[in-house]
């Protein structure tokens, strides 16, 4: 009796997006990698309207976003209290949550996006997509190294390529999600 | 079946970002990361913010109601402490946000974003106002029905959940691609919230009760569930 997905469409940006989102871990933690890259569609045209979401499966252990830790944020979407006509809740100064292992990123207009986390304990980083014209998200891994594994493992060399990340610089990575098309990524059902 | 397909043209954004291939089934790994899911905490969340109507100036315009009920998984076991995230249009069926070109008046006494943690028995409870009817380009003469979107996660990130809520008896569910798009019609209506004349509160607001229910996750022993 499961409840249907429905698309999260195109109006998200005031209400799921938070300060920092993107951030799992803060700049200059010790071999913090940071992944980005483009949400395109089957045109090739990028989705400015995509929420990604990662989570490395990994709860705390890392830092001042590590859950339970003191930290700095003191509480996420707090909002800035002063709940100005217009802007509400919705302003900036909300905190982090969901502890070290959560992100969520809105894309910007040129379909672009990125994280910053922790080095992860797997080769992978799972990734949620959710966008207006997905009745319900895509699911995929980000793959940072090609390494012996089973889902790797059971794709021809083009589909494994579309969960590879490109190494782009020190302990930074792209990586680009194709909805459609050509080079789609590979998209996976739990 | 109870999930939309990628697919569904009547939706027209779907064609250029609908994937061609199916999703490739996993087989089934205990130590697979998407089996555990982040944890909120009340600190993570204010309990004002389970109240839309208030933290502005005024009181925004439209019909007080309140929207409660319960996060369960496939089980029917409620999902205690975990995140719910809604955001709306106004009554007059405008979102808060600049891509929203709808002429219809914004309120600055509405935003329409608010969130909350589920208790022990995985209730959620929300203050709002009945967000409108809106127009949208999808076809000629386009409304979407009057709607909550809902955001829950659950224990593990494969129960992930981003849907809609709808009011009983809107007479736009059968022009609406988004909602028809759900093939088994007993399944769409599990997207439409119940009156309830018990969570209505006397001479203040009206009461809406709706349920939702995650996905198996992998881990679960089999369940009958699509
Ligand atoms: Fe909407």
């Amino acid at each position: 009796m499961t409840t249907p997905s429905q698309t999260v469409g195109p109006f998200f940006g005031f209400a799921l997006p938070y300060e920092g989102g993107w951030e799992l871990v803060p700049e200059g933690h010790p071999g913090a990698v940071t992944i980005t890259g483009r949400v395109l569609d089957g045109a090739g045209e990028p989705v400015p309207d995509a929420l990604l979401e990662l989570w490395t499966g990994e709860p705390g252990g890392f830092g001042p976003r590590g859950s339970g830790s003191a930290g700095s944020g003191g509480g996420a979407f707090r909002g800035d209290g002063s709940g100005s006509a217009g802007s509400g809740r919705n302003g900036s100064g909300r905190g982090e949550f969901g502890g070290g292992g959560f992100g969520r990123c809105a894309t910007e207009p040129d379909g672009s996006y990125r994280f910053r986390v922790s080095p992860p304990a797997r080769p992978y980083l799972p990734l949620l997509v959710f966008a207006r014209g997905l009745l319900k998200p895509v699911r995929t891994r980000v793959y940072l190294a090609d390494v012996p594994d089973p889902l790797l493992g059971s794709l021809e060399p083009d589909r494994r390529a579309t969960l590879l990340a490109r190494a782009d610089g020190k302990d930074a990575y792209r990586f680009d999600v194709r909805l459609q098309g050509e080079r789609e990524t590979v998209f996976l059902d739990f | 079946m109870t999930q939309p397909p990628y697919l569904y043209p009547g939706y027209a954004s779907t064609v250029l970002r609908a994937p061609s291939h199916a999703p490739l089934p996993m087989k089934d790994d205990p130590e697979a990361a998407e089996l555990t899911g982040p944890v909120f905490g009340h600190e993570d969340v204010n309990p004002l913010d389970a109240d839309l109507t208030t933290g502005h100036a005024g009181e925004p315009l439209g019909e007080r109601i309140i929207v409660t009920g319960r996060i369960l998984d496939s089980s029917g076991r409620p999902v205690p402490r975990t995140l719910v995230e809604i955001w709306q249009a106004n009554a007059a069926g405008r979102y808060a946000h600049p891509v929203d070109r709808h002429p219809a008046p914004l309120d600055p006494n509405f935003t329409g974003a608010g969130r909350c943690l589920t208790d022990d028995e995985g209730r959620y409870r929300f203050v709002t106002i009945k967000p409108g009817a809106y127009p949208w380009r999808n076809h000629p003469n386009a409304w979407r029905p009057a709607h909550i979107h809902f955001s829950v996660f659950g224990t593990a990130f494969t129960q992930r959940l981003v849907t809609q809520m709808y009011f009983p008896g809107d007479p736009l569910f059968a022009f609406d691609p988004i909602f028809q798009s759900v093939p088994d019609p007993a399944a769409r209506e599990r997207l439409v919230s119940a009156f309830d004349l018990d969570v209505t509160e006397p001479e203040w607001a009206l009461g809406y009760r709706w349920d939702v229910v995650l996905g198996r996750t992998p881990v679960e022993s089999t369940q009958e569930d699509a």
